[in-house]
C-alpha cells in the first residue's frame, strides 16, 4: 500500500516551512528512523525521520521549495505488509526550540490524520480515576466525571459519587466552552475534610460546595497549574479617557451612560484586532487564532463570579456595549444568564478599580490566552517633560499564556491598548 | 492498671478485638472488657471449632470413598472424643493468639463483666471482676461489641437442657454420637451441624419454617443444596415448625406441624436448636445511657453510632447478618469514624456469606429473586462443576456457580455458589464488587488453569452468552 509522507509541524506555531533538502530519492528502500529530509522554519533546521518502512515511490515537493504548508503531502512510499495503524498526533512540547529528531514528524508521516475539533478534551494523561461501574453509569446518565469529586480510596470516583451527582449536571462551566481536562486525582488536590483532631469542629462551620464554587475552584486550579502564565504591568494616563467619557455622556441620548469599563472593553477589542496574534488559544492541534474580539467581563455575584461575554466587541459601538453590559451584569447577578452568554470569550477583563485595588494579576481564563486586570484610576504624580505633574493614572496588568502569547506580543497588545485608552479618538480610525 | 482510656470496647470477639487493634493502630489508648474468652464465640464456640469438626467429617467422607481414588481404607472409624478434643485444641490455640495480639498492640484487657453508667460525655464503664468487685473505668468513646446468643423456643418445649436439647454450644462438644438428630432451623449454623452429624452417620432431619432450606441463599442454590443433602440421606421438613417437644428418657419426642396443619411425631436422640440469635443487650444499662434497643438489638447508624454521646455498637449485637467478618468490618468503620478518618457506611451487599457443609455454599450480593424484586433488569450466568477439569480431578463434580449482573450497567449484583471449596472462591467476586468492576473487567481477567476459579470466569462469560466449556 501507499503511505503518504506529510509536511510535519515542527513547533506548535508552525504553519509552513521550507523543504530544504531530501536525503532520499525515488526507488530508495527506507527504514523507520532513517533521516529522510531537512526542513527549515524561521527558528531552526530540523531533520525528519521516517516512521514506516517501504520504498520511495514519489517525491512530490522538490528540495528548496519554500512555503510548504503543514500536512501537505511531500512524498509517497510503498509499504510492505499490512497497513500501519494510524497514529494519534503527538502532543507538542512547549514552544521552545525543538531538538533535532523531534518527535512530531513521527505522527505527521503516518497516514493523514483527522484533526480533532479544536480545543477538544485534552490528552490521555488526564486520567479520571473512577471505577468501571461509575464510568459506565456516568456515561449512561450524561454525567461528566471530571466534574465530580471521588469519595473512594485516593479520590477514586465510585458509584455512590455518580449517584449523588444530578443527571446531566455537568457543573456550570463559566466562560469557556472547552471541556477542561481533569486533574490527575480526579478532583482538586485538597483534603477531603479538615482534620478534626487539629481543627475542632466547634470552631468552624462548613458551607457546602455549590456548582459555582466547585467550578471556580476546579477551573482556576487547573489553569494556575497548567498554564505557564506571566504578568505584564503598565501605567496608563486616563485623563483623555475621562474627558472623552464626559463628552460622550453629555452628548448621548437619554438613558445612555457609558462607563470607564465600557470604554476599556472597546479599547481591549480594538487592541485585539490591532494585534491579532494576541487573540489566541493554545491547543495541542495548534494555536487557535480567533477572528473576533469576544471580551469576557468578570462580574462578581453572590457566591462567586461569572464572566458574561460581549461578542464581536470590535464592531460594536459604545452605546451598544454599555447597554449589553448592563443587561448581562444584571442577569448575571440574578443567575439568569444562558450558557451561550458566558461561554466562549476570547479574552477576559477583570476590574477591581471600584475597590481601590491598585494592581493585581488575574489567573488565565482557559482557553483564552490573556486576561487584563484593571486597577483603580487615581490621581498620581507623574513626570511630564522633566516636570512633576498630576494626572489620573490607572495600572493594568496583562496575564499571558506563554504557550501562545510571548512577552513581545503581550507588550505589543498593551502598547496598542495604551494608545486607545490614552487617546480614545484613535479608536475611530 | 490505668482506668482512663480513649476507647473501651465491650467484648473481645471478632468484632471487639479487631476494633481494638484498629484503634490502637490509630493511636487511641484502648482497652477491651471480656467476660469469658478472648476471641469470643467465633473463635471459641463458633466459626473456628466448627470448621475443625467439619474438616474431620470431610476427611471421614473421603475415607469412606477412598476406593474412588484408588486407595484402600478398610472400615473407617472415628473417636468422637478425639474429634472434639482436636476442635477444642484449635480454638484454644487461636484464643491464645488473640491474647498475644492484644499485648502486641498494647491494648489493656480487662477481665470481667461490664455495665454502663450515664456520665457527662461517654458512659462510664463499670467492670465486675471474677471476685465480684466493681471497678469504674472512663473513656472518651465506648463501643459495645457484646455479640449475641442462640435464640431458643421454650414455648415449644425446646428450652436447651444441655443434655438432649442442644444449642450450637453443646452440639460442638458431644460426649457421644447422637443416633438420630433433629435440627431446628436450616440457616448456616443448622446446616453445618446437620452436615457434620450426617457425615459421621447420624440420622438427621432438618425442620425449616420457610419453604426452602438456607432461605437467605438464592433459590436455585438452595434447591441444589437440598438435593445434595437428600442424596446423602438427610431428611427435610420445610414449611414446618416444632409445635411441641418433650424429653422422654434419653430421647426427645417432637411434634412437627406442617403448613397444612398436619402433625407428625418424631422421636429423636438429640435436638439442635438453630433458629437464629439475639443480641446480648441485657444488663448493660444501654437504654439508660440513651441507646435504643429494638427486637433484641442495639439500633445504630451505618457508622455504629447509637445517637447517645460517646456510645457506639457493632457486630451481632446490632443485628443481622450475624457474621464475624461483618462485625470486624463494622468495628473498623466505627473506630475510623471516631478517629476522624473518611469512612463509608457498611454496604451489606458486599458481605459474603459462607456455609461450610458438604457441599459448601457461598454467596455475595443479591439473589436472583431479590434482584428482580428490586426492579433490576438482569443477566444471569451459570457454570456447573461438571464442566470444570479441576473439579473432575478432585472428584467433586457436583455444584454450580451463578452470577447475576445488571443488564444495563454491567454491575455484578450477586454471585452464588455451591460445591467444593466455594467458600474460598467467593472473595473473588467480593473484590469485584468492592472495586465496582463490571462484567467487562471480569471477562478480561485471566484465571489460572486448572482451577475451580475458572468456573467463576465461565459463569461471567455465560451471563453474556459467551460461555466456553459447556
Amino acid at each position: 500500500m501507499t503511505i503518504q509522507i506529510l509536511m510535519p509541524a515542527l513547533s506548535p506555531t508552525m504553519e509552513e516551512g521550507t523543504l530544504a533538502k531530501w536525503m532520499i530519492k525515488t526507488g530508495d528502500a527506507i527504514k523507520a528512523g532513517q533521516v529522510i529530509a531537512e526542513i527549515e522554519t524561521d527558528k531552526a533546521t530540523m531533520e525528519v525521520e521516517a516512521v514506516d518502512e517501504g520504498v520511495v515511490s514519489a517525491i512530490l515537493v522538490p528540495a528548496g521549495t519554500a512555503g510548504v504548508k503543514v500536512n501537505a503531502v511531500i512524498a509517497e512510499i510503498v509499504g510492505e505488509g499490512a497497513a500501519p495503524a494510524p497514529k494519534a498526533p503527538a502532543p507538542f512540547a512547549a514552544p521552545a526550540p525543538l531538538p533535532a529528531a523531534a518527535p512530531a514528524p513521527a505522527a505527521m508521516t503516518a497516514a493523514p490524520i483527522q484533526l480533532p475539533t479544536p480545543m477538544a478534551a485534552a490528552a490521555s494523561g488526564d486520567r479520571v480515576k473512577a471505577s468501571p461501574l461509575a464510568k459506565r453509569i456516568a456515561k449512561s446518565r450524561g454525567i461528566d466525571l471530571s466534574g465530580l469529586v471521588g469519595s473512594g480510596p485516593n479520590g477514586r470516583i465510585i458509584l455512590r459519587d455518580v449517584e449523588n451527582a444530578k443527571p446531566g449536571a455537568s457543573p456550570v462551566r463559566s466562560p469557556a466552552s472547552a471541556p477542561a481536562p481533569a486533574l490527575p486525582a480526579g478532583g482538586l488536590i485538597a483534603p477531603a475534610s479538615l482534620d478534626q483532631r487539629i481543627y475542632s469542629p466547634d470552631r468552624f462551620m462548613v458551607k457546602p460546595l455549590d456548582g459555582m464554587r466547585r467550578t471556580v475552584a476546579k477551573r482556576l486550579t487547573e489553569s494556575f497549574m497548567q498554564v505557564p502564565h506571566f504578568p505584564l504591568t503598565l501605567d496608563l494616563v486616563i485623563d483623555g479617557l475621562l474627558a472623552a467619557r464626559a463628552r460622550i455622556n453629555a452628548g448621548a441620548p437619554e438613558g445612555v451612560k457609558v462607563s470607564v469599563n465600557d470604554l476599556l472593553i472597546k479599547a481591549s477589542a480594538m487592541a485585539l484586532k490591532a494585534v491579532p496574534d494576541a487573540n489566541a488559544s493554545y491547543t495541542d492541534d495548534g494555536v487557535i487564532l480567533h477572528r473576533h474580539a469576544d471580551v469576557a467581563v468578570a462580574v462578581a455575584i453572590e457566591g462567586g463570579l461569572i464572566t458574561p461575554v460581549i461578542f464581536n466587541a470590535e464592531s460594536k459601538g459604545l452605546a451598544a456595549i454599555s447597554a449589553e453590559m448592563k443587561d448581562l451584569a444584571k442577569r448575571a447577578r440574578d443567575r439568569k444568564l444562558k450558557p451561550q452568554e458566558y461561554q466562549g470569550g476570547t479574552f477576559s477583563l477583570s476590574n477591581l478599580g471600584m475597590f481601590g485595588i491598585k494592581a493585581f494579576a488575574s489567573i488565565i481564563n482557559q482557553p483564552q490566552g490573556m486576561i487584563l486586570s484593571v486597577g483603580a484610576g487615581e490621581e498620581r504624580p507623574i513626570v511630564k517633560n522633566g516636570q512633576l505633574a498630576v494626572a489620573n493614572v490607572m495600572t493594568v496588568t496583562l496575564t499571558c499564556d506563554h504557550r501562545v502569547v510571548d512577552g513581545a506580543i503581550g507588550a505589543q497588545w498593551l502598547a496598542a491598548f495604551k494608545t486607545f485608552v490614552e487617546a480614545p479618538e484613535t479608536m475611530l480610525l | 492498671m490505668s482506668t482512663q482510656f480513649d476507647l473501651i470496647v465491650l467484648g473481645a470477639g471478632p468484632g471487639g478485638y479487631v476494633t481494638a487493634i484498629r484503634a490502637a493502630q490509630l493511636g487511641l489508648k484502648t482497652a477491651v472488657v471480656e467476660r469469658e474468652h478472648l476471641g469470643g464465640i467465633c473463635l471459641n464456640w463458633g466459626c473456628i471449632p466448627t470448621k475443625a469438626l467439619l474438616r474431620t467429617s470431610e476427611l471421614f467422607y473421603l475415607m469412606k470413598h477412598a476406593g474412588d481414588f484408588g486407595l484402600a481404607v478398610d472400615n473407617p472409624r472415628f473417636d468422637i472424643e478425639a474429634v472434639v478434643k482436636r476442635s477444642r485444641k484449635v480454638a484454644g490455640q487461636l484464643s491464645g493468639g488473640v491474647g498475644y495480639l492484644m499485648k502486641k498492640h498494647k491494648i489493656t484487657v480487662i477481665d470481667g463483666e461490664a455495665r454502663l453508667e450515664k456520665a457527662a460525655n461517654a458512659p462510664r464503664v463499670i467492670v465486675k471482676g471474677k471476685d465480684g468487685k466493681e471497678t469504674p473505668f472512663e473513656a472518651k468513646h465506648v463501643i459495645v461489641a457484646t455479640g449475641a446468643r442462640a435464640r431458643t423456643l421454650p414455648q415449644a418445649g425446646l428450652a436447651p437442657d444441655g443434655k438432649a436439647i442442644w444449642t450450637y454450644r453443646e452440639a460442638m462438644v458431644p460426649k457421644e454420637m447422637p443416633k438420630s438428630l433433629l435440627v431446628v432451623g436450616s440457616g448456616a449454623i443448622g446446616i453445618e451441624f446437620a452436615s457434620f452429624y450426617r457425615s459421621l452417620g447420624a440420622d438427621v432431619t432438618v425442620v425449616e419454617m420457610l419453604d426452602r432450606i438456607l432461605p437467605a441463599e438464592d433459590a436455585e442454590i438452595s434447591a441444589l443444596a437440598r438435593k445434595a443433602f437428600e442424596k446423602q440421606g438427610m431428611a427435610f421438613r420445610t414449611e414446618t415448625v416444632v409445635e411441641k417437644a418433650g424429653v422422654v428418657g434419653d430421647a426427645v419426642a417432637c411434634v412437627l406441624k406442617g403448613k397444612d396443619g398436619k402433625t407428625e411425631t418424631l422421636n429423636v436422640h438429640r435436638v439442635i436448636v438453630a433458629i437464629g440469635i439475639i443480641g446480648n443487650t441485657e444488663g448493660l444499662g444501654l437504654e439508660a445511657c440513651g441507646a435504643k434497643i429494638e427486637r433484641g438489638h442495639v439500633v445504630v447508624d451505618g457508622f455504629g453510632r447509637t445517637g447517645a454521646p460517646g456510645l457506639y455498637a457493632i457486630g451481632d449485637v446490632t443485628g443481622p447478618p450475624w457474621l464475624a467478618h461483618k462485625a470486624s468490618h463494622e468495628g473498623v468503620i466505627c473506630v475510623e469514624t471516631i478517629a476522624g478518618l473518611h469512612t463509608h457506611a457498611l454496604d451489606v451487599s458486599r458481605i459474603p456469606g459462607c456455609t461450610y457443609s458438604h457441599p459448601q455454599i457461598a454467596s455475595v450480593g443479591l439473589t436472583e429473586d431479590k434482584a428482580k424484586a428490586a426492579g433490576k433488569k438482569i443477566k444471569v450466568g451459570r457454570f456447573p462443576f461438571k464442566g470444570n477439569g479441576k473439579a473432575i480431578a478432585l472428584g467433586e463434580q457436583e455444584g454450580l456457580i451463578k452470577t447475576i449482573f445488571d443488564a444495563d450497567s454491567g454491575e455484578l449484583l450477586g454471585a452464588h455458589m455451591i460445591g467444593a471449596e466455594v467458600t474460598e472462591l467467593i472473595q473473588g467476586y467480593a473484590i469485584a464488587k468492592t472495586l465496582e468492576t463490571t462484567e467487562a473487567e471480569l471477562m478480561e481477567t485471566i484465571f489460572p488453569h486448572p482451577t475451580l476459579s475458572e468456573m467463576m470466569h465461565e459463569a461471567v462469560l455465560d451471563a453474556d452468552g459467551r460461555v466456553m466449556h459447556i
